[in-house]
């Protein structure tokens, strides 16, 4: 296997608030090899977007990476430390190699600008194509995204534009300079389902076409059945499992993933058979437990959960961090 | 009208030719045109659509929290649309609502004891000491404290907080309870909690509920009827279990077909919508559904589809059932 993309190893990410640290991020591993999409799943506050936002170099203020590293092999193979890279260096990075879309397209996008002079700004800043060339290739991109009448909705401002059409607008902001890796942060979360059908079926043309490597963020284990080769489960700042995606489905092994997995109605369900929940909620980040996080809520937890628990090679690409990891007959 | 297979002759609720319009600078929005079903008792209904389909106006006009402009909502036997101020005010009583957002929706400054009171207090009933009773015995059915009473809505979780609202909704002892997308905002372990608390109070309670939901897999799980609308109308309404093994509707088809499950597998056939739903200012004319529809003819344009009976209480508002839909 050709060397992975993104690398991230050990990660810690601190934040302060009212003269205390709470630490958002412990410890996070993952890893993404080339071509290839990588969910990271979790509910509120599992810490997958302050991973995302690590990763971009776009943590608030108050927000600092404490440990770990995160490693980016870019296209011409340099490796690039993003924790001790410069702003300067960042700033090369973003848009041109590493691109985000996010969960609502509205705000990201700039009410008073065309899309057209957005998507083509990527272009003023990353490229040096004259006016016209960067047009056309503006007009590229809003085809290669299957906006309708892409020749007139150059002109629109984000306001004359339906919600689906937005993300597709988002979509070609960020492929616009041909990135390595596109994280895209619930990108599909604010839409209907038949449009978030479309944008899934898009993105999944666009990986085969353009090659880049996706880490894919998201809430919801349907859409990372969709769409994920490997999947990363966080639970309350720390990745609990990672496993390729038949794997993890078929297999799931820690606590959390089983619990959350039996957690979703999906169809066919036998009438009169209640869903499984997860008792309990996730701890607060001040108030993390010492040991598994997840213990206070787990049925198999006990003395030995107290002590420090690390992602561990549980089977052949499918790691754990539990010490009552086992192997389910099925999924569900 | 649908005899939706229960037991008890009169549906609670029955709904004829409801439609509310929005007069806009912009023009009329028709955000629910003539809505016809019946809600049997002691069932939930699912109300299911994209955004703009007009589920949750209609929601609302079904317990005149805003007015309908035309059509009946028979409850129990009485018209709600021709009651009188203290007819609607004795009415609302046996109604109640639980909301998406259980931020917005709780006061911030009450104490979560005055909140699940204050239906009982304004309609007069029992002692302050016979309320703090109920409020304790609500709090613990649905899976709260009894010292829960004396916090303020902030201290507590999402989840919590639809609890809060859950026991809000059950004071005044209601018979009927609309649920507007009451679990979309939570996590799904939390959201599996909340879910199972509705079957629970159904049970316990006899409640008679219309469970409003954009997941589909979620209303699948806890109803026991759908109603499909997109764009203010009705596509197709009966009871789920068919209705989700054999959709008849293209658009319900589409919707189920989008949903993504959570099991990789390689091979799955699937009907992708091409386009936006269309602007409720100027929907289509015939078939609302007919500009996306894989399947549409002349014919769609010309008039709205009449309902054609697909099975046991089931209902489809397509032209062209009889060639489409095939009987399991």
């Amino acid at each position: 296997m050709s060397e992975p993309v993104l690398h991230v190893s050990d990660l810690r990410v601190t934040f302060r608030a009212r003269n205390r640290a709470v630490t958002a991020l412990r410890d996070v591993a993952f890893t993404l090899d080339a071509g290839r999409t990588l969910a990271l799943v979790g509910e509120s506050g599992s810490g997958k977007s302050v991973s995302s936002l690590a990763i971009m170099g776009l943590l608030p203020k108050n927000g600092s990476v404490s440990g770990g590293s995160i490693r980016y092999r870019g296209s011409s193979g340099r490796v690039t430390e993003i924790t001790a890279a410069s702003e300067d260096e960042m700033r090369a990075l973003r848009g041109a190699e590493i691109a985000m879309i996010f969960q609502e397209p509205m705000s990201s996008l700039n009410p008073l600008f065309t899309v057209g002079d957005q998507i083509g700004e990527m272009l003023l800043l990353h490229s040096d194509l004259d006016a016209a060339s960067r047009r056309k290739r503006v007009l590229d991109m809003l085809e290669l995204v299957e906006i309708p009448a892409a020749a007139s909705r150059i002109d629109n401002y984000p306001h004359e534009l339906s919600g689906g059409m937005r993300q597709r607008v988002m979509i070609a902001l960020a492929m616009v300079c041909n990135p390595k890796l596109l994280i895209a942060d619930e990108p599909t979360t604010a839409l209907d389902v038949t449009i978030q059908a479309q944008i899934l079926d898009l993105m999944r043309r666009l990986q085969k076409e353009l090659g880049m490597s996706i880490l894919f963020i998201t809430h919801d284990m349907g859409v990372v059945a969709e769409m994920a080769d490997d999947v990363a489960v966080m639970y309350a700042g720390a990745v609990v499992e990672q496993a390729g995606a038949q794997e993890l489905f078929h297999r799931p092994s820690h606590p959390y993933t089983r619990g959350l997995l039996h957690s979703i109605p999906r169809p066919g369900r036998a009438e009169g058979v209640r869903l499984q929940s997860i008792p309990g909620m996730v701890p607060p980040l001040h108030a993390m437990p010492t040991g598994c996080a997840f213990a206070p809520r787990c049925a198999r937890a006990d003395n030995i959960c107290a002590g420090p628990v690390a992602l561990r090679d549980f089977a052949a690409n499918h790691r754990v961090a539990c010490f009552h990891a086992e192997h389910g007959v099925a999924g569900v | 009208m649908p005899n939706m297979g229960w037991p008890v002759s009169e549906p609670l609720l029955q709904i004829r030719g409801l439609s509310k319009r929005f007069e806009t600078a912009r023009g009329t929005v028709h955000a629910v045109n003539d809505v016809s079903f019946d809600i049997p008792r002691g069932s939930i209904t699912g109300l299911v659509g994209e955004s703009g389909s007009g589920k949750t106006t209609l929601g609302r006009a079904l317990l005149r929290l805003t007015d309908p402009s035309e059509g009946q909502t028979i409850f129990d036997g009485q018209d709600l649309n021709t009651l009188s101020a203290a007819g609607l005010r004795n009415a609302r009583k046996r109604m109640q609502i639980i909301f998406q957002d259980p931020v917005s929706s709780l006061n911030p400054r009450l104490r979560v004891g005055d909140i699940i009171a204050e239906g009982l207090r304004a309609h007069r009933i029992g002692t302050p000491r016979s309320r703090r009773e109920t409020v304790v015995a609500l709090l613990e059915e649905v899976g709260l404290q009894a010292d829960h009473r004396n916090r303020f809505p902030h201290e507590f979780s999402g989840g919590q907080r639809q609890r809060i609202g859950i026991a809000r909704a059950l004071a005044l002892e209601p018979d009927f309870i609309v649920a507007d997308e009451s679990v979309s905002a939570l996590d799904v372990s939390i959201q599996a909690q909340v879910l199972n608390l509705l079957l629970d109070l159904r049970e316990r309670r006899n409640l008679t509920m219309l469970f409003i939901a954009h997941d589909l897999s979620v209303v699948e799980y806890l109803c026991d009827q759908i109603v499909v609308m997109y764009l203010g109308r009705v596509v197709e309404s009966g009871p789920s279990r068919p209705l989700y093994s054999n959709p008849a509707h293209p658009y319900t088809r589409a919707l189920l077909s989008a949903v993504p499950v959570p099991d990789p597998q390689p091979l799955r056939s699937r009907t992708i919508l091409k386009g936006d739903i269309p602007s409720p200012l100027a929907p289509p004319s015939g078939c609302v559904f007919r500009t996306r529809c894989p399947h549409a003819i002349d014919i769609c344009a010309q008039e709205a589809p009449e309902p054609v009976s697909v099975g046991p209480a089931r209902q489809c508002y397509c032209k062209r059932t009889e060639d489409l839909y095939v009987p399991a």
